[in-house]
């Protein structure tokens, strides 16, 4: 499974951003191959308008399968992420990334 | 974090100077946001530094290099916006006209024209007189984008917040239905609607508390001139009471609003009676918003 | 001769300046009032007529239709607005992002994108004796004000044209909408009031209309109220004050109720007849 994360940093010691369109950094690890990448998503954070689609394509670009992020992504941003197929978790938030995963593989977040 | 946003749909109800009243009683337990950006008063009654600005820049317009142009006129004709005109040179564009959807650039046959980021305002974190820090910003004339402007500005002030260690943010909205208010409203925990009884202050009410539940945003409403017309009250009333919009206080006609405002103050540091009514109406919202986390 | 009404800051009187002066008008003169404050239209409220005509007014957003599509993304690649993306094997459109500049369908080479029709709110024409009124009103949800707006210039332009006097009913503040009603106007009456909050935001207006090159000058309502530093500061800056309107709790009241002014009060009776004096020494000035 690829997991997905919003993130304020680069590694599992990053705190999570609850926001989900303007999110700095998409944290990605790979449960299968132990592959961990970080991506970028600064450039879509100043954007003006539709920040959320284009970070959810981004996330639908990299394959994830899962996000965990705190609020949630918005209307446009939960179409992209539903034609995507990706699963949703949110509450995660005022916690590093490490605890975010957490407290999903103990089933502590919603699915939103 | 908690984020209370206030609105009105209609200007001139008592907006400002009641979240600037807020702002006062809340003192260091907030930051403020100014994010009524087309008309920011909140500085006026809250005395802020200015001690931080940062330039803001829209998205693009299109800019025509008069040597290269050619006055062939496909960009005039794909142009959806009436922004481009022809001048004996070259032809040129209307800054003020342009959406900067770059469609000229791509089909300009000799590349004559480029998409320049253009100083739409600035944006200020200052301290204010009660002890926190206010964000506001000052957008240019006839700058558009003045959503994202207001985004900004909310999100700035969540930030500062949340480097301060404050539990909220106490957000001066915009008017009207449009993109500015949507912005304003995005991720509030509770908006709090002044209005007046006035065919008017009616009409934009329902309008504006239509887009709330669009958000679901639990809301309360303080009705400001109660007095003005019995009638119309009632029927804000029962407009609350079939919304379950709260109803937070309601406060008669009274000048002082206005004489308060000429003194540079806000109400509750100027008269003792409006400081009772305006301090017991901010209790409410706190205390709601208590009970609306909780559930 | 088309005036417009406009404020830097909302509620100092603008919509009761406009329905005022329009029905004044209309008693010597041929008048429509067009109401562009489409997010949040109230001259209707004060202007009781007979609804002549109502329709829907569209804007046009793309619509992908997969027949043709070969995904090429050109699509994505031209959309400044983030209003259109490549999801896959399908091409989303998000119409609430899209401001209808048409590269997307006119650039995309299988003609898989349509612009197609959708409404974004109402135009409603209505008739008081010799005053014709249009009013425009956003679709709540629709967060682009100015195509609409457009659209009612355009409709007033046409069918009114031929009037004495057009009188536009502004939207507050000195972004877009504001501009594109200001723009078109041959005299801008700036309403204010004599407060710190009246006077900062008539400050805005007034850079506003100074950098588009508009006639203007400022009726202050509400006079008596506040301070006198807006009359000082149009004084400084040889701005003319064409008349004032007195405060009056009277005058609240009966605002409240969505009536008339000038019928029943004498003093702003007054003020219109020097708002009309002004306007047709301006039109004599610009004339000559």
């Amino acid at each position: 499974m690829k997991i997905a994360f919003t993130t304020k940093g680069k590694d599992w010691d990053a705190e999570m951003d609850p926001r989900f369109g303007r999110t700095e950094y998409l944290f990605i690890y790979d449960e299968q191959s132990g592959e961990e990448t970080s991506l970028d998503n600064r450039e879509v954070q100043s954007e003006a308008h539709g920040a959320g689609p284009k970070t959810a394509q981004k996330l639908a670009e990299a394959g994830a399968q899962v996000l965990i992020t705190g609020n949630g992504p918005g209307g446009n941003a939960a179409s992209v992420i539903q034609a995507a197929g990706i699963t949703v978790y949110i509450g995660a938030s005022s916690m590093s990334v490490k605890e975010a995963y957490q407290a999903y593989t103990s089933g502590k977040l919603s699915k939103q | 974090m908690k984020e209370i946003v206030v609105i009105s749909g209609k200007g001139g109800t008592g907006k400002t100077s009641l979240t600037a009243s807020f702002a006062v009683l809340a003192g260091g337990e907030t930051v403020v946001a100014d994010c009524d950006v087309d008309a920011a008063d909140m500085h006026l009654l809250l005395e802020p530094d200015f001690s931080s600005r940062e330039e803001f820049f829209s998205g693009e317009v299109a800019v025509i290099d008069p040597d290269i142009c050619t006055n062939c006129g496909i960009c005039r004709q794909v142009c959806r916006f009436d922004a481009i005109s022809v001048s004996e040179r070259s032809h040129i564009v209307a800054p003020l006209s342009c959406e900067g959807c770059g469609y000229c650039a791509r089909v300009c046959p000799v590349q004559a024209i480029s998409n320049n980021s253009e100083q739409v305002g600035e944006l200020y974190v200052s301290s204010i007189k009660t002890d926190t820090k206010m964000v506001h910003a000052a957008l240019k004339i006839g700058a558009d984008n003045s959503g994202k402007l207001v985004a900004r500005v909310k999100n700035e002030a969540k930030s500062v917040a949340e480097e301060l260690g404050k539990a909220m943010v106490l957000v001066d909205g915009s008017p009207g239905i449009g993109c500015p208010v949507v912005s304003s409203l995005s991720g509030a925990s509770f908006v709090v609607l002044v209005t007046e009884p006035t065919v008017s202050g009616l009409h934009d009410l329902k309008r504006v508390y239509q887009l709330v539940k669009k958000f679901k945003i639990p809301a309360g409403c303080v009705v400001n001139k109660a007095d003005l017309n019995p009638q119309i009250l009632q029927e804000i009333e029962t407009l609350l009471q079939d919304e379950q919009i709260h109803y937070l206080a309601k406060i008669p006609y009274n000048e002082e609003f206005t004489a308060a405002m000429t003194n540079g103050k806000t109400v509750v540091e100027w008269d003792q009676n409006l400081r009772q009514t305006v301090s017991e109406t901010w209790q409410q919202v706190l205390k709601i918003l208590e009970s609306e986390t909780k559930e | 001769m088309k005036i417009a009404i406009a404020s830097g800051k909302g509620g100092t009187g603008k919509t009761t300046l406009s329905t005022n002066l329009a029905v004044y008008l209309s008693e010597s003169a041929r008048v429509a009032l067009g109401d562009l404050d489409v997010e949040e239209p109230n001259s209707g409220l004060y202007v009781q007529g007979e609804e002549i005509e109502r329709h829907d007014k569209f804007k046009y957003v793309p619509r992908w239709n997969p027949a043709q599509c070969d995904l090429c993304g050109t699509c994505q690649l031209v959309c400044n607005f983030n209003a259109v993306l490549k999801l896959g094997q399908q091409i989303m459109v998000f119409p609430e992002l899209c401001h209808g500049c048409y590269a997307c369908s006119e650039l995309c080479p299988t003609g898989s994108l349509p612009m197609i029709p959708q409404k974004m709110g109402e135009l409603t024409v209505f008739r008081r004796g010799p005053l014709d009124f249009v009013e425009s009103q956003l679709n709540i949800g629709e967060e682009q004000a100015v195509p609409l707006i457009k659209q009612t210039l355009k409709q007033m332009n046409g069918s009114f044209g031929d009037r004495e006097y057009l009188i536009y009913d502004s939207p507050p503040g000195t972004s877009c909408p504001v501009i594109e009603v200001t723009k078109e106007a041959d005299l801008v009456i700036l309403v204010t009031e004599p407060t710190p909050f009246g006077l900062h935001d008539l400050k805005l207006a007034v850079e506003t209309m100074r950098e588009l090159g508009v006639e203007f000058g400022v009726v202050i309502n509400r006079h008596g109220l506040g301070d006198d530093r807006v009359e000082r500061y149009c004084a400084e800056q040889s701005i003319d004050i064409i008349t004032t309107i007195p405060n009056h709790r009277k005058i609240a009241e009966l605002y409240s109720r969505g009536e008339l002014l000038y019928p029943s009060i004498p003093e702003v009776k007054n003020a219109l007849e020097k708002i009309r004096l002004y306007i047709l020494e301006r039109r004599k000035e610009s004339r000559s």
